[in-house]
């Protein structure tokens, strides 16, 4: 029998993310979830319906929609919905790209990942959201290490990485002036094998696109993409029938697809386990500079 | 596998990127990518090795000046054990940094340099881990192989550390002789130290006793969040969601809440579609009791024969974290666990040079400075000693006029 006051890696970092999102829909109004139908966006849906049983979620769900999905990650998106009974808002970046707000990139590598942060922040600012809770982890990226659970975003949306709230034991301070919101990261401290540890103990359903399929894809700077009707190939690409699976799921333009026979959460925790390539080295948008992700996060983006 | 956090403080050149990197590095944390990443930034920079500490340097600017400025967390595994490094700039003008790092610290690591022995920077590394009372505190002294591995050299630093420490009420203290560099003793055993009988550093980190951090003697449930589903199979279901700061709790315990005094009992543990037969820190929980006693957040739940201080004026041990000076008798916001009051600072009692430890009379108190001041509180607070119980003894001070967090305090 386990000692009293023992409590696994996986357990402690359950109740430090379900304290966090307790104290989310405590301290603010109008607080909103943000669903990618990515893993992290799973697993921190899955805390925060746990934070709230037996009542529903005290807060929406909020899909930044890039018009770029992969099919499976809407139907499982509107699957969850229903299931849990929480309500869904979209901000569609199709729509700020006609209403003129963005411009859609061009050419080969264009992509609506960058686009997504002006639709995220009219999103906010439209229904005046004033907390916005994002399954961003610390592991992922050197910028996201210096992250704090609850993050100050100015009345434009932007961090200011040099000017960041001292964050100490579990106090979290998220008073602000009008206009301004929060960004808050209840899964910070967990790692990419923590969250595929966590689903397989809790048995969380995913999106089919995790698991080994055939794909026809085509390989573009080392990365395999997935055919869709508004990528372009380059003279030299060629779509080839692949069996993939997706490491990470965003926008397709943006996905890196893994070559792999992996069938089950087992299979895929025995894959990360002897990877030696980080989960975000797939992502096309992070390969563009060196400090790429720390300059999207001032500008607001997740 | 259990989860231990610890703290790392150190300034340039004493090696602490070093020694994290090669941590993350043999226990396979660091993967190809993020390796050609900083080879790429090394070779672009001119630097002759491959620089292990820009994997450590997050932002911009730190990458620019080549220094930590913000606390950074960094996770690895063992089979054993899942750590997060709170990794802090060692400098003095980053003392609230430190004292951020090792707030949710288990154990501190704290590096000397061989060649240099205890200096000013040990004793304001280990006063910060004494005054956030990390439980275990890691000596690691570095460089070994410029001191030609000697045990003498490692001896008397070890005696001089263990002088300066009597009067700091550390429980746990362990030594070991390291080259960060080079990888003696971190990971593996080194053959460079025969006469050392400890184990690694990574050994003593995987093997600390970290089960007896909590307090499970005193306790204490602030109440964060009332659930009431108003639906039609919970309609009557009134719980109280929180994170245990201290003590168990368990089904058919008299409690009684703060501040109201009205006293019940314990219906229920609820965790997800179940019920528990006791909750302990730090779970996060939802109570229900026998009695509709009307809680809310803010409010404690405590037993009967074992109450916090309920008071409106203490002491504490202030550290300040804002460039704006201190300013006694205005009106802060002060937040202890889920409770919001507001207070002002009546008196500084002192000052303290973290670099001596020596008491200063002085009542000016800006940014890093640490002193012990009596607060005033607009409303009863239900406090214990820092030294009881990190949890219910720590509290953050806000500037209500930005909304910062300015100071934070531990009670006396």
């Amino acid at each position: 029998m386990k000692s009293r006051g023992y409590l696994t890696h996986l357990e402690e970092l359950e109740y430090e993310s379900i304290y966090v999102i307790r104290e989310v829909a405590a301290q603010f109004e109008r607080p909103v979830l943000l669903f990618s139908g990515g893993k992290d966006s799973i697993v921190m849906t899955h805390l925060a319906v746990k934070a709230f049983w037996p009542a529903r979620l005290p807060f929406p769900l909020l899909h930044i929609d890039t018009g770029h999905n992969f099919i499976e990650t809407l139907e499982y998106r509107d699957n969850l919905i229903e299931k849990i009974g929480a309500t869904l808002y979209v901000g569609s970046v199709q729509e700020s790209i006609d209403k003129g707000r963005v411009v859609e990139e061009s050419g080969y590598n264009a992509s609506r990942n960058i686009l997504q942060t002006t639709t995220l922040l009219d999103t906010i600012e439209k229904y005046k959201f004033d907390a916005a809770m994002g399954g961003g982890r610390r592991d992922e990226e050197k910028a996201r290490a210096k992250e704090r659970f609850f993050s100050h975003r100015d009345e434009f949306g932007q961090w200011d990485p040099k000017n960041q709230r001292p964050e100490l034991w579990n106090i979290f301070n998220g008073r602000k002036n009008p206009g301004e919101h929060f960004r808050v990261f209840p899964i910070s401290n967990w790692t990419e094998m923590d969250v595929w540890q966590y689903i397989m103990k809790e048995e969380i359903e995913l999106p089919s696109l995790y698991f080994t399929h055939q794909r026809e894809v085509f390989k573009r700077d080392g990365q395999w993409l997935a055919k869709a009707t508004f990528m372009k190939l380059k003279p030299d690409e060629k779509y080839e029938l692949k069996t993939v699976r997706c490491r990470t799921i965003g926008d397709i333009t943006c996905t890196g697809l893994t070559l792999s026979s992996a069938n089950s959460i087992e299979d895929i925790i025995d894959e990360i386990a002897a990877t030696r390539v980080t989960e975000r080295g797939g992502r096309a948008d992070d390969l563009r500079s060196e400090a790429a992700m720390e300059d999207r996060k001032k500008e607001g983006y997740f | 596998m259990e989860l231990l956090r610890f703290t790392t403080a150190g300034s340039v050149d004493d090696g602490k990127s070093t020694l994290i990197g090669r941590l993350l590095y043999d226990s396979k944390s660091i993967f190809e990518d993020q390796l050609e990443a900083i080879k790429r930034a090394s070779i672009r920079r001119g630097n002759e090795h491959v620089d292990l500490a820009l994997l450590t340097d997050g932002l911009r600017a730190e990458r620019e000046q080549g220094i930590t400025i913000d606390v950074a967390y960094r996770y690895f595994a063992t089979p054993k054990r899942k750590f997060i490094i709170a990794d802090t700039p060692g400098h003095i003008q980053y003392t609230r940094n430190m004292v951020t790092g090792a707030s949710t610290a288990n154990a501190a690591i704290i590096l000397i340099d061989a060649r240099n022995g205890v200096t000013e920077q040990t004793c304001r590394h280990t006063y910060i881990a004494s005054l956030l009372r990390i439980p275990h505190i890691i000596v690691c002294i570095n460089k070994m192989d410029l001191v030609n591995f000697d045990e003498s050299v490692y001896n008397r630093i070890k005696e001089d550390y263990q002088k300066f420490i009597i009067t700091l009420q550390l429980r746990d203290v362990s030594f070991v002789p390291i080259s960060a560099l080079l990888g003696d003793n971190v990971v593996e055993l080194s053959n460079n130290t025969p006469w050392y009988n400890g184990g690694s550093l990574l050994h003593v980190l995987e093997n600390v006793e970290i089960g007896g951090d909590h307090n499970l003697t005193d306790a204490r449930f602030p109440v964060q969040y009332v659930i009431r589903p108003l639906s039609d199979e919970y309609h009557d279901y009134r719980g109280y969601a929180g994170r245990v700061a201290g003590g168990v709790f368990a089904p058919g315990d008299d409690v009684i809440s703060l501040p109201s005094g009205r006293e019940s009992k314990i219906k229920s543990i609820d965790l997800y579609q179940s019920s528990i037969d006791e909750a302990f820190p730090p779970q996060s929980v939802t109570l229900t009791l026998t009695d509709d006693i009307d809680l809310s957040r803010g409010d404690m739940l405590v037993k009967p024969d074992n109450l916090p201080e309920v008071t409106q004026e203490f002491d504490v041990m202030m550290c300040w974290m804002s460039e704006k000076p201190m300013i006694a008798s205005t009106k802060y916001a002060l937040k202890h666990t889920t409770n919001e009051v507001k207070c002002l600072i009546k008196a500084v009692k002192y000052k303290i040079n973290v670099n001596t430890l020596a008491h200063i009379e002085d009542s000016k108190i800006g940014l890093n400075d640490i002193a012990r001041v009596t607060i005033k509180t607009t409303k009863p607070v239900f406090i214990d000693p820092y030294s009881k119980n990190r949890r219910t003894g720590a509290l953050i001070i806000i500037d209500e006029a930005t909304n910062n967090t300015v100071g934070v305090g531990m009670v006396i």
